[in-house]
């Protein structure tokens, strides 16, 4: 086994006194108290976390904006300078090749910010399909941070000095941090207000530091992965690996709304389409258990004693205090108040389709 | 690096339960060190009371935020009790593993087995040989 790769945060995760974990080939903190403590941070007042493991992929150059509009789901056109947009890179048969946020820099200047565990496999996709584009993985040079939690927004401003009300969640901004060049995304993974923060790697400890000086009056704590799940999973935000694959279709994981199905022209298009057409097999439901008991990736769900689907995602909502999952049934299933059981260790546990998000954590509204 | 408690007036498996020996018979819990590599624990299923366990074979399950544990029984023996608060308050292995966080209550036939159980120094050092 290879050693696995540290962010420009490792020493000052160690000295945080973090619980390590490899994640996505990267050793990376799951928790530095607790994760239910962690968890909490973010939903009340602010966490810092270290995600320096994901990967930033730039397009540049006179090709660069119809090569994003090629190879993303969502509309790139039409997004604004200093604009950020949720998409999909999808492969020919429409499965999903990443889940990725696109940044559009400068009139054929974008860049791709996708999943750690994707990053070569991205890194190889966006090459083949972006003739007339220059194509650069920036990962190593950058850290990312995100700041997260109804707190953030004041803590950013005391760290940067920059009004930030009228950011509006998924813009960003150009700024300085602890004296060093920032770019300030109002976006995040945990279904609270919150920004990430790309900064040149040398520089994100003391931008991570610094940040911590200053939130820790209004309780901002750093943050690990285990709280990152727990957070993402109420938002019910899928997670690659888990909700999303190279087979399945966003619109099975009902992404509906960042494919431009109508407009078309995007990679995958043809076959997304034709498998909506023939109807898909199995669509993405939140479930809650009726009854003790963890729901985990991997359990089968059963609906009157026959298997028709599987966990993707599971656990204990913090929040709510029940626990939670994401799973594909059938989509006769995927209705609101369908009784579900899911088996845990041969045991039939009762559960229900619900609304998603499962948490409806308060935030500026997206402009 | 995190410290951890053994009390010196119980015995314990390699695999991170404690055993304290009563009158033939043995309460049966999980190590500081367990439930600190564990984290938040969030659901314990226990056997029924009058189940039998074998030593070495797993009598429950604990889990975590982020993963599901099997515990196993350092003796055999008949499960004379059980703590169902913990089905409530799975957070007192947390909080009290060596008290309010134990898990069931073992009657033993004899006490050889548990006498071949780790004592505190011996199961300090096996917990020194794990931290790295």
């Amino acid at each position: 086994m290879t050693e696995p790769k540290r962010t420009p945060l490792y020493e000052t995760h160690r000295r945080l006194g973090a619980r390590m974990v490899e994640f996505a080939g990267f050793a990376m903190p799951v928790h530095y108290t607790s994760i239910l403590e962690e968890h909490s941070a973010v939903r009340e007042r602010a966490g810092l976390f270290d995600v320096s493991h994901m990967g930033q992929i730039y397009l540049s150059g006179p090709g660069a904006l119809a090569a994003t509009e090629r190879l993303l789901t969502c509309p790139v056109a039409s997004l604004p300078q200093g604009a950020v947009r949720y998409g999909l890179l999808c492969n020919e048969s429409g499965g999903v090749v990443d889940d990725v946020t696109v940044y559009r820099l400068g009139e054929q200047a974008l860049f791709l910010c996708v999943n750690a565990a994707n990053l070569e496999k991205d890194h190889h996709w966006i090459l083949a399909h972006a003739d007339g584009a220059e194509v650069e993985d920036r990962s190593p040079a950058l850290g990312l941070l995100a700041l997260q939690g109804p707190a953030s927004q004041l803590i950013l401003e005391r760290a940067s000095g920059l009004a930030l009300g009228p950011l509006k969640r998924f813009r960003f901004v150009e700024a300085s941090v602890a004296e060093t060049p920032a770019l300030l995304s109002r976006t995040g993974y945990t279904g609270s207000d919150g920004f990430e923060i790309y900064v040149e790697s040398p520089r994100t400890p003391r931008v991570f530091e610094t940040l911590l000086a200053v939130g820790e009056r209004l309780g901002l704590q750093p943050c690990g992965l285990g709280a990152r799940d727990t957070l993402r999973l109420e938002a019910a935000l899928p997670l690659y690996g888990h909700e999303l694959d190279d087979t399945t279709s966003p619109l099975e994981a009902r992404l509906d709304r960042f494919v431009k199905l109508t407009q078309g022209g995007f990679l995958g298009c043809e076959a997304i389409a034709k498998r909506k057409a023939q109807g898909h097999p199995r669509l993405l439901v939140g479930f809650t258990l009726e009854e003790r008991g963890i729901a985990r990736s991997g359990h089968v769900l059963t609906h009157g004693g026959t298997a028709v689907g599987v966990v993707t995602s599971g656990g204990p909502s913090p929040s709510l205090g029940i626990s939670i999952g994401l799973g594909y049934v059938p989509p006769s299933l995927a209705i609101v108040g369908t009784p579900l059981s899911v088996v845990i260790r041969e045991r039939s546990v009762a559960a229900r389709v619900v609304e998603t998000p499962f948490v409806k954590a308060s935030g500026p509204r997206r402009s | 690096m995190a410290d951890y408690d053994i009390p010196e007036d119980r015995r314990y498996s390699a695999e991170d339960e404690w055993a304290r020996l009563e009158e033939e018979r043995v309460s049966v819990g999980i190590t500081d060190y367990a439930q600190q590599q564990l984290g938040d624990i969030v659901f314990v299923e226990l056997p029924a009371v009058g189940t039998t366990v074998e030593k070495g074979e797993p009598f429950g399950v604990i889990e975590s935020v982020k993963a599901v544990s099997d515990l196993y029984a350092p003796v055999s023996g008949q499960v004379v009790e059980v703590n169902t608060d913990l089905t409530e308050h799975p957070e007192h292995v947390n909080e009290d593993c060596y008290g309010d966080g134990w898990m069931l209550t073992i009657a033993v036939e004899d006490t050889a087995e548990y006498e071949s159980l780790l004592d505190a120094s011996a199961y300090r050092r096996h917990v020194a040989e794990r931290k790295g």
